[in-house]
């Protein structure tokens, strides 16, 4: 039983990946950068929930929204005031503008709540559920895999079947023929931000709830994780993003559990390197080539 | 209708239109002829400001478009068929159409515009939900046309759209440019074909390395002798 208990927090940790994984391969996908700093929104969200509720005293589910307007808002300004003006410079330059907001954000973190880990409390009002003597089932990880679930679906509706939706497939593919159809390229990027950096707040407070501890650098690695993901998937993808986040989960979770802990990032690395030589645009990355 | 003025465009050092004037009437089939490099593509792509031109004037039904960001371009009534077709290869052929009318608020119009589409293009209906990538070049130029033509424009810029084809899609592509002008649109026609461009054409424009160097009725620069041997291969 401790086999499907390893799998299912797998999958829950997938889960969150994937909603991290989706934000980088959107604004990739449409805006062709590498938002560095899409890491630390996660970290900005969980202080949201975390400062609303142990100074402001709300609900559990007023500091979710708090976090969802925050993040979004903190995006769609990362994007206004730091990428925007880079619209036609170099990759490099955008992606070293996007590390070094990456490290303002994490260093006001430590200005305002300095180094040390502070406790989250979980706000999953979700019980655990007992499926027998064996195996329990935390609610976080019921909570986690049901919430990006439907997000996940969710967004593939708004993509495939909105207006906005097809506006950001347009863009992704051929900014210039999008132009052409009347789609502003500015306004799309900033909406593909603002969903990414909403994803970003729900990702945050399951992550928090599930990991129950928060500091500066909590964005780090589940961002970085999570861009692996993406890459995994075939970046650019968004189908790619959720398959290849949750699959990271699993593997992730299955290392730790039954060959080590300590190496199970290294395990997890190796499997992208594999995937990545066998099939270089990832899983779920673009087929076919360019008709001239 | 639509009036270049003085028009000069730069790719960072490189001087690529140098005071470029030409102008379009309503009604009008213009084509621009020219060598490779001489700056068709960028003459269009200035028009619907997916380039910024350093200086000169762009006045579209007396307004000026100079500085108009291209996305607003569309909905003034022009449409643009770029080079190399640039269909949304991932999405489907009903998805690229309906992107075409993206500007469109009013779902009976166009589903309305659709079928105008459909008839015009049968074999567009035939695929409709086909993804664009796997279709035929013929078949993809046939999309872009169709996509811009979902837009209800008044002028149509169309480049190079017999580029790559058969002879036999070429006559095809240009009866089809023919009955578009035929339904009342104005078309702006760059082409490498120059002998089939000159026979739909009302007027002509030939361009070289950035400026126009000759201009008339396309009747009269068919039998004219520079045009024959630079252009006709005669
Ligand atoms: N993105 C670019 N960067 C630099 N130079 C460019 C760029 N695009 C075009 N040029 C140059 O500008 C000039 C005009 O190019 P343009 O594409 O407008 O020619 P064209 O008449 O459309 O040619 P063709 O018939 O081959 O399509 C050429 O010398 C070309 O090399
Ligand atoms: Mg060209």
């Amino acid at each position: 039983m401790s086999f499907i208990s390893y799998l299912v927090n797998g999958v829950s940790l997938g889960g969150i990946y994937a909603l991290i994984a989706l934000g980088y391969t959107m604004v990739y996908g449409i805006a062709k950068m590498l938002n560095f700093a899409h890491g630390d929104v996660i970290m900005v969200g969980g202080f949201t929930v975390f400062m609303t509720m142990s100074l402001g005293g709300v609900s559990p589910a007023v500091a979710v929204l708090a976090a969802i307007i925050v993040c979004t808002l903190l995006g769609v300004t990362i994007e206004k005031v730091a990428y925007k003006p880079l619209r036609n410079a170099t990759p490099l330059a955008v992606l070293i503008t996007a590390i070094g907001v990456s490290y303002l954000l994490q260093n006001l973190a430590l200005l305002i709540f300095g180094s040390n880990s502070r406790t989250f409390k979980s706000v999953v009002p979700v019980k655990a559920w007992k499926v027998n003597d064996t195996l329990t089932i935390s609610g976080e990880a019921i909570t986690t895999i049901v919430v990006s679930l439907v997000i996940m679906l969710a967004l593939t509706l708004f993509i495939n079947k909105t207006k906005i939706g097809s506006a950001m497939l347009a863009v992704s593919e051929d900014r210039g023929a999008a132009q052409l159809m009347g789609i502003n390229v500015n306004r799309t990027i900033s909406i593909t931000f603002a969903i990414g950096s909403a994803l970003a707040a729900v990702a945050s407070v399951l992550l928090c709830s599930s990991y129950p501890q928060i500091n500066a650098y909590t964005g780090a690695m589940p961002g970085i994780k999570a861009f692996t993901a993406a890459v995994f998937g075939g970046i650019g993808s968004i189908p790619g993003a959720m398959v290849g986040g949750i699959l990271m989960g699993i593997i992730e979770n299955l290392s730790r559990a039954y060959i080590s802990s300590q190496i199970a990032d290294a395990i997890v690395f190796s499997v992208l390197i594999i995937i990545l030589l066998i099939k270089p645009t990832g899983i779920m990355g673009k087929k076919y080539n360019e008709k001239v | 209708m639509l009036k270049i003025q003085d028009l000069h465009v730069y790719y960072g050092m490189i001087h690529a239109l140098k005071g470029l004037s030409f102008e379009v009437n309503e009604g009008e089939i213009i084509t621009l002829i020219g060598a490779n490099g001489a700056g068709k593509t960028t003459t269009l792509h200035a028009i619907t400001g997916l380039l910024r031109p350093k200086s000169g004037k762009i006045i579209f039904d007396g307004k000026d478009l100079t500085k108009a960001p291209a996305h607003k371009i569309v909905e003034m009534g022009m449409a643009h068929v770029p080079e190399g077709r640039r269909v949304f290869q991932s999405l489907t052929v009903l998805a690229n159409l309906k992107l075409g009318a993206y500007t469109k608020h009013s779902k009976a119009e166009v589903a309305e515009t659709l079928e105008m589409v459909y008839d015009r293009f049968p074999r567009l209906k035939e695929r409709a939900s086909q993804i664009a990538g796997t279709l035929s070049g013929g078949e993809q130029q046939m999309l872009a046309m169709g996509r811009a033509l979902m837009s209800k424009p008044r002028i149509i810029l169309m480049d190079e759209p017999s580029m790559g084809l058969s002879p036999l899609l070429v006559s095809e592509i240009f009866d089809i440019i023919k009955s578009i002008s035929a339904g009342g649109a104005t078309v702006l026609l760059v082409e490498q074909n120059a002998k089939k461009a000159l026979s739909i054409a009302d007027r002509a424009y030939v361009m070289e390395t950035g400026r126009i160097v000759l201009s008339g009725k396309a009747s009269e620069l068919m039998n004219d002798d520079s045009v024959k041997k630079a252009y006709l291969g005669e």
